[in-house]
């Protein structure tokens, strides 16, 4: 069940050039959330910006009943977000959406190699992943534009078995994409479920590769969001139809997400 | 202790234990706010809008932020009126509040037939949605002239036999007219404002936010319009007027009962705050008991021009 609650921030830092981590206080969000969901913040007092912001939680001390979140500064409410204070509260609803499924499926999660491939901002929600899974391997794929956005590699690095980075100008780590040899290290690993996050390009991309390698697949999406639980139908979804009469439809980011099943989207 | 305050009010027939109701499109059927709030607090609920078929919706994105207010094109997703009644009614009515079904259709003969589905069940009162700006055909089409509101209200009621509520929408020149005629038809009550069509651009790809183009303004910014829409026809017609367009807070819902709405209708605030809608039912109570006020009715259009 989701709250509207008033957390207390109790720590700010800047990870990279307008990339700010936030550790707020929650019992009830630390003790409820689940990997891949995320909180609904309020950002000011004010109508403007009106709508709450939605971002992904990234890690849970749930023994200090900390939360953490980062996020990139986009907007006036991401930038009012960033001049929080320690000790200033704030306003969310929380936890929300369906995160990742960390069920056993075929193979036992104990048993299991899994694949984590993420995109910029998009790396956050599978940190939480990584640390929650208790699956057998690890292995860990990120991109970044450049080496200065590069962010969180001691963290991913510390809570998998295995990491590459990539970057688009090859700055830091490899250049290109997260996508490249990607199959390889499927097939290689014997990689038995890819979490994905990050633009839709790549999610795409990643899509398209666990299709042809037969490999299970769930993608966390991104949306502009109006309520964030549900009821607006704002954060359209482009997925698969299960009705003979009907095309596609269309499901909520906010509430049948943000995560999918790959072979359930429809990208364009 | 009985609360010594009457918050209840009539409208074409139906009593409503207070004037606050949550407005269509902005509340689905219920289900997301019960983990908020306590439904049987409620006025009533407008249901999201409803065709005769499931519809699909428009393609994301379908919000755009603007000071004070949102832009949206939902473009009507919504499973259909049969499923409405099969899977979403026998939910709400578990509940103490009285429920709108909010209808939309292209052809006169889909408001109709829905019109007749709905008048077999258990809703309280029906909303003819004749201003939604997020469809191509229909809807919006019949809004917009006062014959095509006289048109399609009039066939409505020949067939409804329940209250019948026409919402209108505020693009159009004269507001009072399109009243007179859903009144002239048979209306039974006028709820405005539906959004005012507008635009938001994004200047780096030079194209606009809304896959679909234009869509409809909601929120704190266009209240000074609603606000004066639903004094103007308060001051026309003789039916009720349902009051909307920015209502966040008590003070706003005060505003809305002096300018001459009989009710209210909570929409994009419930975005933000999920309990908006309760928070203003209490801060509504708080006002009338610090105003020494007994009866919500006789604030209702109590507002002295200049």
């Amino acid at each position: 069940m989701s709250i509207q609650t008033i957390a207390v921030v109790r720590k700010i830092e800047i990870l990279a050039k307008d990339i700010y981590k936030v550790d707020f206080e929650s019992a009830y969000v630390a003790q409820n959330a689940k990997c891949g969901q995320f909180v609904n913040v309020k950002c000011g007092d004010g109508l403007t910006p009106i709508l709450r912001r939605p971002i992904s939680i990234c890690d849970i001390d749930k023994e200090r009943n900390i939360v953490t979140i980062v996020f990139a500064i986009k907007s006036t409410g991401t930038k009012i977000l960033s001049n929080l204070k320690v000790d200033e509260s704030l306003d969310m609803i929380a936890p929300l959406g369906k995160g990742f499924s960390l069920d056993d499926l075929n193979t036992n999660q104990s048993d299991q190699n899994i694949l984590v491939v993420g995109g910029g901002i998009g790396i956050f929600p599978l940190y939480y992943l990584l640390k929650e899974s208790k699956a057998k391997f690890k292995s860990v794929f990120l991109g970044f534009r450049n080496k200065d956005l590069v962010v969180l590699e001691k963290e991913f690095s510390d809570a998998a078995d295995e990491i590459k980075i990539f970057t688009d100008d090859g700055s830091y780590g490899s250049k290109g994409l997260v996508l490249e040899g990607l199959a390889e290290v499927i097939q290689k690993n014997r990689i038995h479920m890819v979490y994905a996050c990050g633009p839709t390009p790549m999610l795409k991309g990643v899509v398209e590769i666990t299709k042809q390698t037969g490999t299970p697949c769930q993608v966390s999406m991104e949306q502009r969001m109006g309520c964030g639980i549900g009821a607006c139908l704002v954060c359209a979804c482009k997925v698969v139809s299960r009705k003979e009469d009907q095309p596609f439809q269309y499901k909520r980011v906010c509430k049948d997400g943000p995560v999918f099943w790959g072979d359930e989207m429809i990208f364009e | 202790m009985k609360n010594p305050i009457n918050m209840a009010v009539e409208l074409a027939g139906v009593e409503f234990q207070n004037p606050v109701m949550a407005a269509s499109g902005t509340f689905g059927f219920g289900r997301e706010f019960q983990e908020f709030i306590d439904l049987n607090q409620l006025g009533g609920i407008s249901v999201k809008g409803l065709s005769l078929k499931p519809r699909l919706g428009n393609p994301a994105p379908r919000i755009a932020e603007v000071p004070a207010g949102i832009l949206n094109s939902v473009g009507l997703q919504n499973p259909g009126v049969h499923a409405f009644i099969k899977e979403e009614l026998p939910f709400l009515k578990k509940f103490n509040t009285k429920i709108i079904a909010n209808v939309s259709g292209s052809t006169i003969e889909e408001y109709c037939e829905m019109v007749e589905i709905l008048s077999d069940t258990e809703i309280d009162a029906i909303e003819l949605n004749v201003s939604c700006p997020n469809v191509k055909k229909g809807c919006m089409a019949f809004g917009n002239t006062g014959s095509g509101v006289f048109e399609v209200t009039s066939e409505v009621k020949k067939r409804s036999k329940k209250p019948l509520f026409v919402k209108l929408t505020p693009n159009v020149l004269d507001i009072t007219e399109i009243a007179l005629h859903a009144e002239a038809a048979g209306a039974d009550a006028i709820s405005l404002i539906n959004t005012v069509l507008g635009l938001a651009i994004d200047i780096k790809t030079r194209r606009p936010i809304l896959a679909n183009n234009y869509g409809g303004l909601s929120g704190p910014c266009v209240k000074p319009i609603a606000l004066r829409m639903v004094h103007q026809v308060s001051q026309t017609v003789k039916i009720p007027v349902i009051g909307m367009g920015g209502i966040s807070t008590p003070e706003d819902a005060v505003e809305f009962l002096l300018a001459g709405a009989k009710c209210i209708m909570v929409g994009t605030a419930n975005f933000v705050y999920p309990d908006a809608t309760i928070k203003i039912i209490e801060g509504l109570n708080g006002y009338l008991v610090e105003h020494n006020i007994e009866d919500i009715n006789s604030l209702i259009g109590s507002l002295q021009m200049w």
